[in-house]
């Protein structure tokens, strides 16, 4: 369908700088999904390439075409809104006709397009209904309508889904996903929801503060976060950061001391500079085991135990005064105050410098996505 | 209890409500009692309430004065005063609203303050160039004024309107492939009828109640109804009737107007903020 290609796209705002020079580039047919926190400027990058935004620099391609300066409907966009935005004096086939009215579309074949779509969505019985009328849910498909019926290149998507209750939600993820695959079109989508990003995404791109942090299919950023940042944000619940010492490096093995004075080895290379230097070591919730072992053993009391069901939160408390949480299946038997012994297997642990950058991982557990 | 106590005071405010409403209306059912006293009977004293209604007054002011002519005369006035305003204040709201620069609340502020300057302080160059142009006593040149006098208020209030327009809305139109023209009139105008319709209202209401440029910019080709009111005063002799005969018959028409849209006016007149 489209490729979309940023080249070091940037936006100013009077004085203040918001994009810092972005480079992405973006295959045909793939879903791609911004994440950041609050105020990185993803909907800001979003509203450039649909032309809501002027470009400060830089230059954005759509099929290796610079469309820079090209109107919002020319660059062969369509874009839904958090906000549904949908027009409120039309009713739902209004809606959907007005873009292909102003692209002057014949009648008839706006009424075949429109009527297909409404099958699609589930819309059919809701033609004559306004805006007002609709459920949260429907006026989200009537939303998704509009910008489908015009057979767009590129959907772009600003928090589609946050409005709506999470079973609705969970719904319309699952049905976008479908549209997504049976369409086949470029796709990119801005959302806070990590199950979204994790589950939709062919691609993801974190953004801080107006600058990629890392590009990645969900599992590379999830097995090889390249730094502090988007170890943090990917994976819920987060990943648990302990500061340490490296005492001892070899070509396949870190050995860190951890302010608590116990020893972890770690999977990780090429780090034979950095004896004696601090660093965080890293390990995701769900990858802590609890009960004895030998190598890289740790103990503390539990503090609170959080029940979910299919899975347990333990928040335990090392000697030390770290805070960790771990992960486990069902209810275990262990309940608060009670003191446990845990294991950080060696290959499922992070390292990163005193900057914040990842060490290279020898094994992931996985092969890579 | 909580319900008497909530029952009692939606009681005294309905109180207070009548009472301002009965002081406000009081004088206009006053000057309508008075137009049918006839002569003698508007000046009796004490005042009577219950007397025989006579339509003399009426005819005198029939008579005298050329009432069908100023009610169309004021009927171009507010109209075309209101059409032209509508035409410069929808572009320069949209503008403001959607497309604010730095100075755009300065700009607004400035304008309102136009209208802070009593009439009478640019009396005599509008009255030389009035004079100049040809339009002294003519429907144009006082419509014209009357335009540029409202135009401060017109652009307010369809500004605090379109600034309750959510921009995403029009935004979708512009994806959807709207020019700037298409974006105003398929998207923002009709979302916003309500207040482009109670700022139309509002303002032939001003022109209709306008006295002082009427007075002063017109004479007997294109006097409007205030000019009309005002020729039944006179110096010596009883006129009391005759004047109250001639200001109900200028305010018939708008209050019957004003009644009809009463319910786009009450949303106008506080500037949008109920929705
Ligand atoms: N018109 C504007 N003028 C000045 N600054 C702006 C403007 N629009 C956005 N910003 C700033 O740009 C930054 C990025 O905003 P943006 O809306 O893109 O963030 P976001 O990542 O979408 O956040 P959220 O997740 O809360 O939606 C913010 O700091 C915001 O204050
Ligand atoms: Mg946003």
């Amino acid at each position: 369908m489209a490729t979309v290609e940023l080249k070091n796209i940037r936006k100013t705002y009077t004085s203040e700088e918001i994009i810092k020079g972005v480079d992405l580039s973006i295959e045909s047919k793939e879903f791609v999904v911004f994440v950041g926190p609050s105020g990185c400027g993803k909907s800001t990058l979003l509203r450039m390439i649909a032309g809501l935004e002027d470009i400060s620099s830089g230059d954005l391609l759509i099929d290796g075409r610079r469309v820079n300066d090209l109107a919002p409907a020319e660059r062969g966009l369509a874009m839904v809104f958090q906000s549904y935005a949908l027009y409120p004096h039309m009713n739902v086939y209004q809606n959907m006709e007005f873009g292909l009215k102003l692209a002057k579309t014949p009648e008839a074949e706006r009424r075949e397009k429109i009527l297909a779509v409404a099958q699609t969505l589930q819309l059919e019985n809701y033609l004559k209904h306004k805006p007002g009328q609709l459920s949260g849910g429907q006026r989200q498909r009537v939303a998704i309508g509009r910008a489908i019926v015009r057979n767009p290149k590129v959907f772009l998507f600003d928090e589609p889904l946050s409005n709506l209750d999470a079973s609705l939600r969970g719904q319309m993820r699952v049905e976008l996903a479908t549209l997504h695959r049976r369409l086949g079109a470029t796709t990119i989508y801005v959302t806070h929801d990590q199950i979204e990003a994790m589950t939709m995404a062919d691609k993801i791109v974190v953004l801080q503060k107006g600058i990629v942090e890392q590009v990645g299919s969900p599992l590379e950023l999830y097995d090889h976060p390249r730094n502090l940042f988007v170890a943090k944000f990917i994976g819920s619940p987060p990943m648990n950061f302990l500061p340490g010492t490296v005492i001892a490096a070899s070509e396949e093995q870190v050995r860190v001391r951890l302010a608590s004075g116990q020893e972890i080895a770690v999977a990780a290379g090429s780090a034979q500079d950095l004896v004696g230097a601090g660093v965080t070591l890293g390990v995701r919730p769900e990858h802590i085991r609890l009960g004895d072992s030998v190598e890289n053993r740790g103990s503390g009391q539990v503090e609170l135990v959080e029940y979910l069901g299919s899975a347990a939160h333990l928040h335990v408390r090392m000697q030390d005064g770290a805070l960790l949480v771990i992960q486990t299946e069902g209810g275990v038997g262990v309940h608060a105050d009670d003191a446990v012994t845990f294991s950080f297997p060696a290959e499922r642990c992070h390292l990163f410098n005193s900057e914040g950058v990842a060490l290279h991982r020898r094994s992931s557990g996985r092969m890579a996505a | 209890m909580a319900g008497q106590r909530a029952r009692g005071k939606s009681l005294v405010i309905a109180a207070v409500g009548w009472v301002v409403a009965i002081w406000i209306f009081f004088p206009i059912f006053w000057m309508f009692l008075t137009s049918f006293k006839g002569e003698a009977g508007a000046i009796a004293t004490p005042p009577r309430l219950f007397f025989v209604p006579t339509l003399e007054s009426y005819h005198e002011v029939f008579q005298r004065g050329n009432y069908w002519r100023v009610t169309f005369n004021t009927l171009g006035v507010s109209i075309g005063a209101t059409v032209v305003a509508l035409l410069f204040s929808i572009p320069a709201a949209y503008a403001m609203a959607f497309l604010p620069g730095k100075r755009t609340r300065g700009t607004l502020l400035w304008m309102l303050s136009t209208r802070m300057l009593p009439p009478v302080g640019v009396l005599v160059p509008i009255y030389l160039i009035a004079r100049n142009t040809h339009l002294l006593d003519t429907v144009t040149g006082l419509a014209l004024v009357d335009m540029f006098t409202n135009l401060p208020i017109t652009v307010w209030m369809l500004y605090t309107f379109f600034r309750e327009i959510p921009v995403p809305i029009l935004e979708a139109g512009r994806m959807d492939g709207a020019s700037r023209w298409q974006e105003i009139t398929r998207v923002l105008l009709p979302l916003a009828t309500p207040g482009i319709a109670s700022t139309a209202l509002l303002s032939m209401i001003l022109c209709w109640n306008e006295a002082f440029w009427s007075l002063n910019l017109t004479s007997s080709n294109a006097a409007p109804l205030a000019a009309f009111i005002a020729s039944f005063s006179s110096p010596e002799g009883l006129f009391f009737g005759k004047l109250s005969a001639a200001s109900t018959l200028a305010v018939a028409p708008i209050l019957v107007f004003g009644w009809i849209s009463q319910k786009q006016l009450v949303r106008g007149l506080t500037f949008g903020a109920v929705k």
